[in-house]
């Protein structure tokens, strides 16, 4: 009797195993194992950043390309794409660090409330509804929608200023506090030597005396800074000025002669001499204060 | 037994305060706004510039498209600026501001009292003649009427409905209007059939308008074609593809315009103001607005010129009360909140409602407990709690695959839910993201 068991069940066994072994041949697919190689050194955190869905398909798509240019891991930055081009015998294209910037400095002082919003605490919905609770209809509404995409906890809402604030230590320069912000107030620019960078706080497209009456802190597009760079980085378009980070040599003139404040530099060693005598409320105080 | 629409709707409290008032006309004010945007569509081009006199009805700027309108200059006085005012949509656009000097009207406009009956144009001409005046639907959502009337190929129009339910809780202005221009608001319907080819009109007005409904009955009889239809109170009748269910009994399919039931439906508004259009030669720079809120001291309907401040009219009502907590430009339901009581009055302003504290607070939202109400009371018959989630977790293919772009934005799912959730403000809100992602794939 064990011996017809034996036999019977062995033999289940053997047409079972002919059975998967020309499956498996039949309808292998082929994975190269570089995608596994490179999903390895990659941060695993399946933001979107680099543009591919999750981490998987970034990999998949640095094996299949001919070349790394193009091809950046924002999360990773210039370190992991190192690993990756060791991987696969490539050459990694050489990435400039960037980060997330939040171009509004309309603080609750500087902006006052001329309604109150009192719907869904959502900045997607209410910028469908209306400009905002302040006269600024460009400025940051402070409902969090890039707070709650962030995955790396890296963005919040500073109660005292109501605005967003990002953590250098933390960003990643995904991108999708940028993608989410309704005002595109958010941009990534280039993190900077020493993480230092200077940009215009400021995206009020308004006429200069319209802005300022909105927010204290607004740029009026008087195209002072303009005049003022050596490099030419700054241009000056619907009544606010843009400085071009490629430009940008991080001179910090345009900070001085701003008048309402609104260019900001992060990370500076303070200067050694003040050009101007400035009252005693300077705007730089200020930035120090919202901008980390 | 009364018709009525065969999907869903609700049966909000009337609250029709001003519904006895007669029409005031509203004394000019010391300077308008005009916004170039009052309509759907490419905003207007500006053809007056800074110092400009301009009559009444003067063109100040010219339909900026197909889907546009002209805006006709609603005082007399000079061209003061040409820059952006906050209107209604909460944000900042570009509007003409005139200072007022007198009452100085164009000489083609006739401005006697006197019926004028006959028309020899043809329909060419008269549909001509509304798209230099720049009529747009009256009724709120400021379609220009011109492009309504001019069937794409292929469709042909059967029949003219004409809107006259006042679906909107405290709105009266399309209700009074009816009761002091009835004869005027036939001929235009005449003239509307006459552009579409048509030898049918059906004007709908909810049974709440007894008076309305006799007096229209009354003068009907001498307009050949036109048949009056007393229709039974539930909102949102006065949704486009609402009333064509409830008129003719017949659903306009997902996507598709009204005209492909063979219906061109216009606001009653609209036709008395084809009528004054083609009859009078007067462009749309004036309109009936109600005034109204319970603590309102005198609600009323006022004849306003376009660009009047809401501030003027709540004045000529009897001031802000004190606790007021809201100014809704519009009805409660499909109304938006005014940031500012300067905003203008437009084409598309049939109201101004002045809430008390109490009603305007939003109360705390609870979890969804799935009774399904909002699905019940859905006029397109869609399942708001599920668009909702959908716009919640960006899940944009979902929301499309469930007809997320046929929400009419009528409320009546916020409106009804026991759990007070904000569904229209995330349906509002996914409709206009879904519609992005339609555009962007057919371009």
């Amino acid at each position: 009797m064990i011996l017809i068991a034996v036999i019977s069940l062995g033999a289940i066994g053997a047409i079972g195993a002919v059975f998967l072994y020309a499956a498996s041949k039949k309808f292998e697919v082929y994975e190269d194992p570089r995608i596994a190689q490179v999903q390895e050194v990659l941060p695993g955190a399946n933001c979107g950043g680099c543009g591919y869905p999750g981490c998987g398909g970034f990999a998949a798509a640095c094996v299949k390309a001919d070349s790394l240019d193009g091809l950046l891991c924002p999360v990773g930055g210039a370190e992991v794409m190192g690993k990756v081009a060791t991987i696969l015998g490539k050459e990694a294209a050489s990435a400039e660090p960037m980060i997330a910037v939040v171009r509004c400095n309309g603080t609750c002082e500087a902006r006052p409330r001329t309604n109150r919003y009192d719907g869904v605490q959502s900045c997607s919905i209410a910028s469908t509804l209306y400009g905002g609770e302040t006269g600024c209809t460009f400025g940051c509404l402070g409902y969090g929608d890039c707070v709650s995409v962030c995955n790396f906890d890296a963005i919040h809402i500073n109660p005292a200023t109501g605005l967003a604030e990002v953590d250098e230590e933390k960003c990643t320069s995904c991108g999708a506090c940028v993608k989410a912000c309704p005002k595109n107030i958010i941009e990534l620019r280039k993190k900077g030597p020493k993480s230092r960078r200077i940009f215009v706080s400021c995206v009020n497209k308004d006429k200069g005396g319209v802005a300022k009456k909105a927010c204290a802190n607004a740029c009026i597009g008087c195209s002072k800074c303009q005049k003022e760079c050596p490099f030419e980085a700054i241009t000056i378009e619907n009544n606010v000025a843009y400085i071009d980070y490629t430009k940008c040599r991080l001179c910090r003139k345009c900070v001085a002669v701003c008048p309402t404040g609104a260019i900001h530099e992060l990370n500076f060693p303070p200067r050694k001499v003040e050009p101007k005598e400035a009252p005693a409320s300077t705007p730089k105080v200020k930035e120090e204060t919202n901008l980390k | 037994m009364l018709r009525t629409f065969r999907i869903g709707g609700i049966h909000p409290p009337e609250n029709k305060l001003s519904a006895d008032k007669k029409i005031t006309v509203l004394a000019t004010p010391k300077q308008v706004i005009i916004p170039l945007s009052q309509h759907i569509g490419a905003p207007a081009q500006a053809v007056v510039k800074k110092g400009d006199p301009v009559k009444v009805g003067t063109l100040l700027a010219k339909a900026g498209g197909f889907v546009s309108a002209n805006i006709h200059s609603s005082v007399s006085g000079k061209v003061n600026k040409i820059d952006n005012a906050i209107d209604s949509s909460g944000y900042k656009r570009p509007a003409i501001y005139i200072d007022v000097e007198g009452d100085e009207w164009e000489e083609t406009i006739d401005r006697s009292d006197a019926l004028v009956k006959e028309c020899t144009l043809s329909s060419k001409e008269i549909v001509d003649k509304i798209a230099a005046a720049g009529i747009v639907g009256l009724g709120g959502a400021t379609f220009p009427t011109q492009v309504k009337l001019m069937p794409p190929p292929g469709n042909k129009a059967e029949i003219i409905i004409i809107n006259a339910v006042e679906c909107e809780p405290y709105l009266t202005s399309d209700h009074s209007l009816m009761l002091e221009k009835s004869e005027q608001i036939l001929v235009g319907v005449t003239l509307l059939m006459k552009a579409v080819h048509v030898n049918k009109a059906i004007i709908g007005i909810e049974n709440n308008k007894p008076d309305a409904i006799a007096l229209m009955q009354k003068q009907a009889v001498s307009y050949p074609g036109i048949e009056i239809m007393p229709l039974k109170v539930q909102y949102p009748q006065g949704g486009e593809k609402q009333l064509i269910d409830a008129v003719i009994r017949r659903q306009v399919k997902s996507g598709a315009l009204p005209i492909s039931a063979g219906a061109v439906v216009q606001n009653v508004g609209t036709a008395y103001a084809v009528y004054e259009a083609v009859q009078k030669n007067k462009p749309l720079f004036e309109r009936v607005v109600t005034v109204t809120g319970k603590a309102v001291s005198n609600p009323s309907n006022f004849l306003v010129r376009m660009g009047t401040p809401i501030s003027t009219l709540i004045e000529a009502a009897g001031g802000i009360p004190e606790n007021t907590g809201k100014i809704i430009g519009g009805g409660p339901m499909m109304g938006k909140a005014l940031i500012s009581a300067e905003v203008p009055v437009t084409k598309g302003s049939s109201g101004v409602l002045l809430l008390t504290q109490e009603e305007s607070v939003r109360k705390p939202m609870h979890d969804c407990i799935r009774c399904a109400k909002c699905v019940n009371v859905c006029p397109m018959g869609l399942n708001p709690t599920l668009l909702m989630n959908a716009t919640e977790f960006k899940e944009w293919e979902l929301a499309e695959k469930n007809y997320i772009t046929d929400c009419i934005e009528c409320g009546s799912c916020s409106y009804t839910c026991p759990a007070n959730r904000p569904l229209l403000d995330y349906i509002r809100s996914g409709k206009g993201k879904v519609m992005g992602i339609i555009r962007a794939r057919k371009s």
